[in-house]
């Protein structure tokens, strides 16, 4: 093999916390790899491995309060150490970079076509103006954007994520980089999306000859993408392999513990807990909900759905961005206006029935949403977030209600202690099993979950999964499950619905739905989850090529 | 555009009809009677009192002298004082003072409160920022009263080093101090309004891009984070002209400046209804038309406010 393109050696990033009033934090511990010209090199790890510290550290990318030790050479050139200045020239032109959320990436006030040009002209002085516009256009075209000419004078909020995220790897790739950075690519993408971004990486390296580090937490990604792959863990490397081998026979426990806890959709079958002889908990009969854009266009976010769901009965509703799936949630709250159609909830018919009785009905709907560090009170102590519908709903005080909170805080697997602390001395798992505390707090006969599970690491997302599951089947609410994520899907729901453009495309029995799809659209949904096994992700990809 | 600029001007007629009637109405509040008051010390006759109502119209109801009023203003009548002169005239004389320096104290504004923000903001926590942040609390926290005596005193009176009082001087050097003086609040609140602009603009995902893609970091921080940071700013300064093109009457009055304020101020005094209409009247369009031409200079730097 020759001569690595890049080699990290025994990196550290250590960052000052509080100007040196607290200990400092060891966010990368002595890590070394390399990277191989024209190779995917996959850096995988949870939140807090230091996987993305690394890349931002060896691009002197990190704040001022980070110290960065080691060796990191490009080529023969030492990186760490230089200074700012010298390592903006070779920022974009020899090592560039794309990051995972691509709508924030861009300036909100330049054309993409400004921000592409002063990338040029900051590192290829030669090119004249035409030269230069001549090369946006051949980029763009290169990224499979359409209508690249016209795409020059667009601004970033005119684009969709997948588009901006082209745009930005276009701009990565305006100087020709040997190497390219991808931070988290396609987290914040939907799937058929993400597959569609991960097909112009692939293509990328037939056409050109730029090594790619592809940082991920999302082993499907790696899978489809990566040649080799390093696995992170609390700032140290614990494994290093070529990907086949990784997933065939990995080595390291944590390895191991990873992989298992990636969610796989298996679509077996299994006995529902469904109550199907009472009246449904929740439900929609041929509901519509219109609403005004900013232009005064008039906006069908959800298109004649009916949809039941039974007392202890778990329905996922599946769908992309934009696909209708969480007004529908919201909708079942009463929190969105009914254009036409019915909603009746835990025996309320909402629009038709008084306030008060909708105000009363919501009491007995609990709600999970996505982002649990978002929807906690900061200033409140969890133990106070979880009493206060108690408080509130149920006239709990004192000795009984303390008794309640520890109870409910014990069902999540919390200690009853903790009761004390903020939200911000939990980890993010920690708050959501909080968030769900809250939710069953009341015992409600309705739960809404909207993407409870989205913002975890898998390890993670696998124990608050197996905690839900738990505690709805020994509560035996009915729920509404919303999530983008079939795999989490086949792990929890009785039932799947999958809403696209407004309309639920597909409903019926989970493993039937997962196994054998009726509907186009959720044919197109299970094909672009990329699968967590190389050979499988290189077959399905291959099926892919002829059908299309 | 032509919808939003229509849906604005709608807008501006219904505020300008509102604002104009309350100040109407509150001037027939105010206490005394102006045309007993044109008497001096002797009464006047009842004859010549029903006259002068018939010829300025008290006779007639407040809302109908309102909308006669209002007629007048579409013809650029202003309205006549009650010693027979025509309040355009009156405010024709005083205008140039008045906006000369609300323009000069905004300049000021504009130039050292985004300059002192973003120095600070690129500082956040060391010695220069905290320096300004001090400099911001202190400016805020003593009256714009107290100020101007000051520093007439000192720097006018003690050092001579800006005149006293009037406008003799001309433009810079006889309205400096008093601009300097009217900017003071406002320059704090702009300065604050920057600095916690840029801080924001900086924590951005965009910015680490920029300097991701090797751009200098003058360009990074001269063009992409001043125009993002100025965003925000812009609207408040919009409204601070307006501020301070009615705000200007302690500062005319102690610097002695001929300006609108001090008419203002002296009508309001004497009770000259007319006056007082006239000029409020006058400072609303300015205060409405300044804010409309920002909000369109704002879609202009900012596409997506663009208004389609």
């Amino acid at each position: 093999m020759s001569a690595p393109l890049l080699t990290v050696r025994d990196l550290t990033v250590t960052f000052r916390i509080d100007d040196g009033r607290a200990p400092d934090v060891d966010a990368v511990r002595g890590i070394s790899w390399e990277l191989h010209a024209g190779e995917v090199l996959a850096v995988v790890g949870e939140s807090g491995s230091g996987k993305s510290v690394t890349s931002l550290a060896i691009l002197g990318l990190l704040p001022g309060t980070a110290r960065v030790t080691g060796s990191a050479t490009l080529g023969g050139r030492e990186l760490v150490g230089l200074t700012h200045r010298e390592l903006s020239d070779v920022r974009g032109k020899r090592v560039a970079m794309i990051f995972q959320d691509p709508s924030n990436s861009l300036d909100p006030v330049f054309t993409i076509g400004a921000q592409l040009d002063e990338m040029l002209r900051r590192h290829l002085p030669d090119l004249d103006r035409q030269a230069r516009r001549a090369r946006s256009v051949e980029l763009l075209t290169l990224v499979e954007l359409p209508d690249p000419e016209q795409r020059l004078r667009f601004y970033p909020h005119q684009l969709s994520g997948g588009q901006a995220q082209r745009v930005m790897i276009a701009m990565a790739l305006a100087c020709d980089p040997e190497v390219l950075v991808a931070d988290e690519p396609t987290t914040a993408l939907d799937v058929t999306v993400q597959q569609e971004v991960l097909d112009v990486l692939r293509r990328l390296r037939e056409r050109t000859h730029t090594a790619i580090v592809l940082i991920t937490h999302d082993m499907g990604v790696v899978a489809d993408l990566a040649d080799r792959v390093v696995v992170m863990r609390d700032g140290a490397v614990v494994e290093t392999a070529p990907v086949a081998q990784l997933f065939a026979d990995p080595h390291a426990d944590y390895t191991r513990t990873l992989l298992a806890a990636v969610p796989r959709i298996s679509a077996t079958p299994r006995p529902s807990d469904a109550d199907t002889q009472v009246r449904p908990t929740l439900n929609i009969e041929e509901l519509v909900v219109e609403y005004r854009d900013r232009r005064g266009r008039v906006v069908r976010a959800v298109d004649g759905v009916t949809l039941r769901i039974q007392p202890g009965e778990m329905v996922a509703l599946v769908g992309e961005s934009g696909s209708g799936k969480s007004t529908l949630g919201r909708c079942a709250l009463g929190l969105a206006p009914l254009t036409s159609g019915t909603v009746e909830v835990v025996g309320t018919r909402l629009g038709k029935d008084t306030p008060r009785a909708i105000r009363a009905a919501r009491t007995r709907i609990g709600v999970v949403f996505q982002n649990p560090a978002a929807s906690l009170n900061p200033r409140y102590t969890i133990g106070q977030s979880v009493a206060e519908p108690l408080r509130v709903h149920a006239g709990l005080r004192g000795a009984a209600l303390d008794a309640r909170v520890a109870e409910l805080l014990d069902s999540v697997e919390l200690p009853a202690a903790w009761a004390e602390r903020y939200p911000h001395e939990l980890s993010g798992g920690q708050r959501q099993r909080v968030s769900i505390a809250r939710a069953i707090s009341l015992d409600p006969e309705l739960l809404i979950a909207d993407e409870p599970t989205s913002a975890l690491d898998v390890s993670v997302q696998a124990t608050v999964l197996d905690l839900f599951r738990d505690i709805q089947r020994r509560l035996r609410f009915a729920c509404l499950f919303i999530s983008h994520d079939l795999a989490v899907v086949d792990e929890l729901a009785d039932r799947v619905a999958v809403m696209h453009h407004g309309t639920l495309v597909e409903v019926g029995e989970r493993s039937r739905v997962l196994s054998a799809p009726e509907d186009a659209y959720t044919r197109r949904l299970l094909a672009a989850a990329p699968v967590p096994d190389p050979a499988a992700q290189r077959a399905r990809r291959a099926e892919r090529a002829v059908a299309s | 555009m032509t919808r939003y600029l229509g849906r604005r001007a709608v807008e501006l007629v219904i505020v300008f009809l509102g604002v104009t009637l309350i100040v109407f109405l509150m001037v027939f509040a105010l206490p005394g009677d102006p045309i007993a008051a044109l008497g001096g010390d002797r009464p006047l006759p009842a004859n010549v009192i029903a006259e002068l109502r018939g010829r300025y119209h008290l006779d007639e109801p407040v809302l109908q002298q309102y909308l006669r009023y209002l007629g007048g203003l579409f013809t650029g009548d202003l309205g006549t004082t009650f010693q027979g002169q025509s309040v355009a005239d009156r405010m024709s004389s005083r205008w140039p003072v008045t906006i000369t320096l609300a323009l000069t104290a905004w300049g000021i504004e504009v130039v050292l409160g985004v300059l002192l923000g973003l120095f600070a903001g690129l500082r956040k926590g060391r010695f220069g920022d905290r320096l300004v942040l001090a400099g911001t609390i202190l400016a805020t926290s003593v009256p714009v009263f107290v100020v101007a005596v000051t520093a007439q005193l000192v720097l006018g009176v003690r050092l001579g080093w800006f005149p006293v009082a009037g406008t003799a001087d001309g433009w810079p050097s006889g309205y400096l101090l008093p601009a300097t003086v009217v900017a003071i609040f406002g320059l704090a609140s702009v300065t604050r309004l920057m600095r916690g602009s840029v801080i924001d603009t900086l924590n951005s995902d965009f910015v680490r891009t920029l300097r991701a893609k090797g751009l200098r970091e003058r360009r990074v921080v001269g063009v992409h984070v001043m125009r993002n940071s100025a965003l925000p700013v812009m609207t408040y300064l919009a409204i601070d002209l307006g501020y301070l093109l009615g705000g200007t009457v302690v500062v005319e009055g102690v610097f002695n400046l001929p300006g609108v304020g001090q008419l203002l101020f002296q009508a309001i005094r004497t009770h000259e209804g007319p006056t007082v209409v006239g000029v409020s009247t006058a400072l609303i369009l300015i205060f409405l038309l300044t804010n409309l031409v920002v909000d369109l200079l704002s879609s202009v730097l900012d596409p997506r406010i663009r208004h389609e």
